[in-house]
């Protein structure tokens, strides 16, 4: 921050005009004219030393109000991040596990079916075959057996398979719990945002006086971008209007096309 | 003329969950040789031994990434001509461009469905038997 003891030519005036005042009553002897010139200089200096402290006191005010920002920033850091990290390997987590319940009821599920469907057309021809009187006695004692066993199958892969599907069912709590969670983050996101623009500002205020120095791109950013175009994005947000982003998958035909494709 | 429904295919994806729904999906379509791994560091070697026909690859994924993958794939003399569909949540045109540069042979955009797939694939071996011919 700029002193204006530098700008201060007006009072140099002021001293030598003074000081040669108190000289010249000094030579001519008038000890009384010399005593008052020297508290003059002395008010001078008083005036002076309290622009000075009034400087120091808004800097420390200053500097207070900023380590107040740095002191929620620094439990935020310290604290909050780890844990939304946390609690974001937990959503990772907990929707992991939903979609392996969900497969595991499927891929039990799924041939118990087929099985029913297979059987039942089987079946169904030879059942056709007896209306049509093409079966003789033994034969349609067979088929007769096989119905049995097959109505039984019924009875037990469906319910199976229903119970499944309540599994499977169950399994989506998973949305709930992790919604829960990632809003929570939401909210530790956008504190740290409001924090940063007030930290911005302060520092922004600084600046001003020394020069507003943009500094460049650090080499630790470029290094994250970098990083961020070999790994990618990540899912595009849906309802964010981005012309970088294709929104479909006939988009991405399209644009495959266009190349030859 | 439709793939080989015995062919080798090699599924990389760094989540477990979208390897088993690869899986799966392939299974419903007929396909049952079915490798998997988590990304391209675990996947190279698998290429490397071969036996894989079709490759089916994620690009996010923590070490090598699916396009680094793909482009090992292309300058290896013995696996360059070996299909890739890439199966990603990637959606930026340019990545998109940079995966046909890379020499990708289809582009499926997360979340897809089986019937997005099936085409691919079909699609993919329609264009290597032609150009094979």
């Amino acid at each position: 921050m700029e002193r204006e003891k530098g700008s201060g030519g007006a009072d140099l005036d002021a001293y030598r005009r003074a000081a040669e005042s108190l000289l010249q009553h000094v030579e001519q002897g008038d000890a009384e004219a010399a005593q008052g010139v020297i508290d003059d200089l002395t008010h001078l200096r008083e005036t002076e030393l309290f622009r000075e402290l009034g400087m120091l006191t808004r800097d420390l005010h200053e500097a207070i109000k900023a380590f107040n920002y740095d002191d929620r920033l620094a439990d935020i850091t310290s604290q909050e991040i780890p844990d939304a990290r946390e609690r974001l390997n937990y959503v990772i987590t907990m929707t992991e596990q939903a979609a392996h319940r969900t497969l595991t009821v499927i891929e039990g599920s799924a041939p118990l079916a087929q099985e029913l469907a297979e059987e039942g057309e089987r079946l169904g021809e030879r059942w056709q075959a007896f209306r049509r009187r093409e079966l003789d006695v033994e034969e349609f004692r067979v088929l007769s057996r096989e119905l049995d066993d097959f109505l039984a199958k019924v009875q037990t892969n469906s319910r199976y398979i229903s119970e499944q599907l309540n599994e499977a069912l169950m399994a989506q709590d998973y949305q709930d719990l992790t919604g829960q969670i990632i809003r929570k983050v939401i909210a530790l996101v956008e504190e740290v945002e409001s924090n940063l623009v007030q930290l911005v500002r302060i520092s922004g205020q600084r600046l001003e006086g020394e020069g507003e120095q943009q500094p460049a791109q650090s080499a630790s950013q470029q290094a994250a971008e970098a990083e961020r175009a070999r790994r990618g994005d990540g899912p595009a947000m849906p309802g964010r209007n981005d012309d970088d982003v294709v929104s479909s998958q006939d988009e991405v035909d399209d644009l495959l096309s266009s190349l030859g494709f | 003329m439709a793939a080989d429904k015995n062919m080798k295919i090699l599924v990389v994806d760094d989540f477990s969950t979208m390897r088993r729904i690869i899986k799966n999906l392939l299974r419903e379509l007929g396909y049952n040789n079915v490798v998997e791994a988590d990304d391209g560091n675990t996947a190279l070697p698998i290429l490397q031994k071969g036996g894989i026909q079709f490759l089916i690859t994620d690009w996010n994924m923590p070490g090598m990434t699916g396009l680094e993958l793909l482009k090992h794939v292309r300058a290896d003399p013995n696996l360059k001509d070996l299909p890739t569909l890439m199966v990603t949540a990637e959606a930026k045109r340019e990545q998109i461009m940079e995966a046909a540069q890379a020499g990708v042979n289809g582009y499926i955009v997360k979340p897809f469905t089986a019937a997005t797939l099936r085409e691919k694939i079909d699609k993919i071996f329609e264009r290597v038997q032609a150009g094979g011919s």
